[in-house]
């Protein structure tokens, strides 16, 4: 181990505590992910709120457990990810504009 | 760098899914494919939205879908999206036993969502004679949900190719990127399934 480490690439105690932080956010990340399934579900099941307010709160739900899963386990948030960035905005907007075509076609 | 460093885990560098120019192609490429994947289900969640009211008859989303299992399904799915981070997490952490650990049981966890959505589908056609050909609505829901089921299935082929493949491999900078490359996949697996208990079975009950 000795003759490694004077190389600046290494694993050192640094980034392996960097690594053990990361991992903690995720864990964070992934509690909130299982609250936002666990309210979109009982929503649903319980019934209490009105069908319009309720399909807008799902939606902000899923977008919001959605952002944790991009930025955070596919660390999106970290620094050499314009080009991720690029693919999926374009990749949502021509879904967006995939569904809407496709919903307006046969609803009006 | 030489063959010696490549070859020898313990002189790894830190990222060793992005220190390759081969390991950074993969990352862009997957990416790229994800942004493509991303058009795909759109066009399957809006002939799904479009059409699901179109019964022809047949039994409603409201009568068909159960609650239960999709959040089981939803929890397996989501958690096994934790095991491969925990598993990248011991990739950058360079220890190669305790990744495939965590691959492992991120697989059992996929063929477990897998078995529930067998299980669903044959309760749909045995209980309800709610099948691909009942009514548009059965066409797209099994289009959209099997399409995803399909993605679910080839990770979990990609998975055990890559894990038997490298298993005595250790971890290398060859084969560090193919780790990387399936926990971003599967990751995108569960970002799909969460519009898909989201707009057809939670909107589905809500009607």
């Amino acid at each position: 181990m000795t003759e490694n480490t004077n190389t600046n690439n290494q694993l050192t105690d640094f980034h392996r505590q960097k690594n053990k932080e990361e991992m903690k956010r995720n864990v964070i990340s992934f509690a909130m992910m299982i609250v936002s399934t666990i309210i979109a579900f009982a929503v649903v099941a319980s019934g209490v709120m009105d069908r319009v307010f309720a399909i807008f709160l799902l939606f902000i739900l899923a977008v919001a457990q959605v952002a944790f899963q991009f930025f955070y386990f596919m660390h999106m948030k970290e620094k050499g990810h314009a080009m991720p960035a690029v693919m999926i905005v374009a990749g949502t907007w021509a879904a967006f504009l995939t569904t809407f075509g496709l919903i307006a076609a046969v609803w009006w | 760098m030489s063959q010696d460093q490549i070859l020898n885990p313990k002189s790894l560098p830190n990222s060793p899914e992005k220190a390759t120019l081969e390991g950074k192609n993969k990352f862009l490429g997957l990416w790229f494919f994800l942004g493509g994947e991303t058009v795909l289900f759109a066009s399957l969640f809006g002939s799904f939205v479009a059409l699901r009211n179109s019964t022809a008859g047949g039994p409603s989303s409201e009568e068909l879908f159960g609650l239960e299992l999709v959040f089981l399904m939803t929890v397996m799915l989501l958690t096994s999206s934790l095991t491969s981070v925990y598993a990248m997490y011991h990739m950058k952490n360079h220890d190669f036993k305790k990744m495939q650990l965590w691959l492992g049981i991120t697989g059992l966890l996929g063929i477990g969502f897998l078995g529930l959505e067998i299980y669903e589908f044959t309760h749909y056609i045995t209980e309800y004679g709610f099948t691909f050909r009942s009514s548009a609505f059965g066409s797209a829901f099994y289009s959209l949900v099997g399409f995803h089921g399909g993605h679910v299935t080839f990770g979990i082929v990609w998975l055990i190719a890559i894990m038997v493949r490298n298993a005595r491999r250790g971890l290398n900078l060859y084969n560090a990127p193919k780790f990387n490359t399936f926990s971003l996949y599967w990751h995108y697996i569960d970002v799909v399934w969460v519009f898909v208990f989201t707009v057809v079975y939670l909107m589905g009950k809500v009607g």
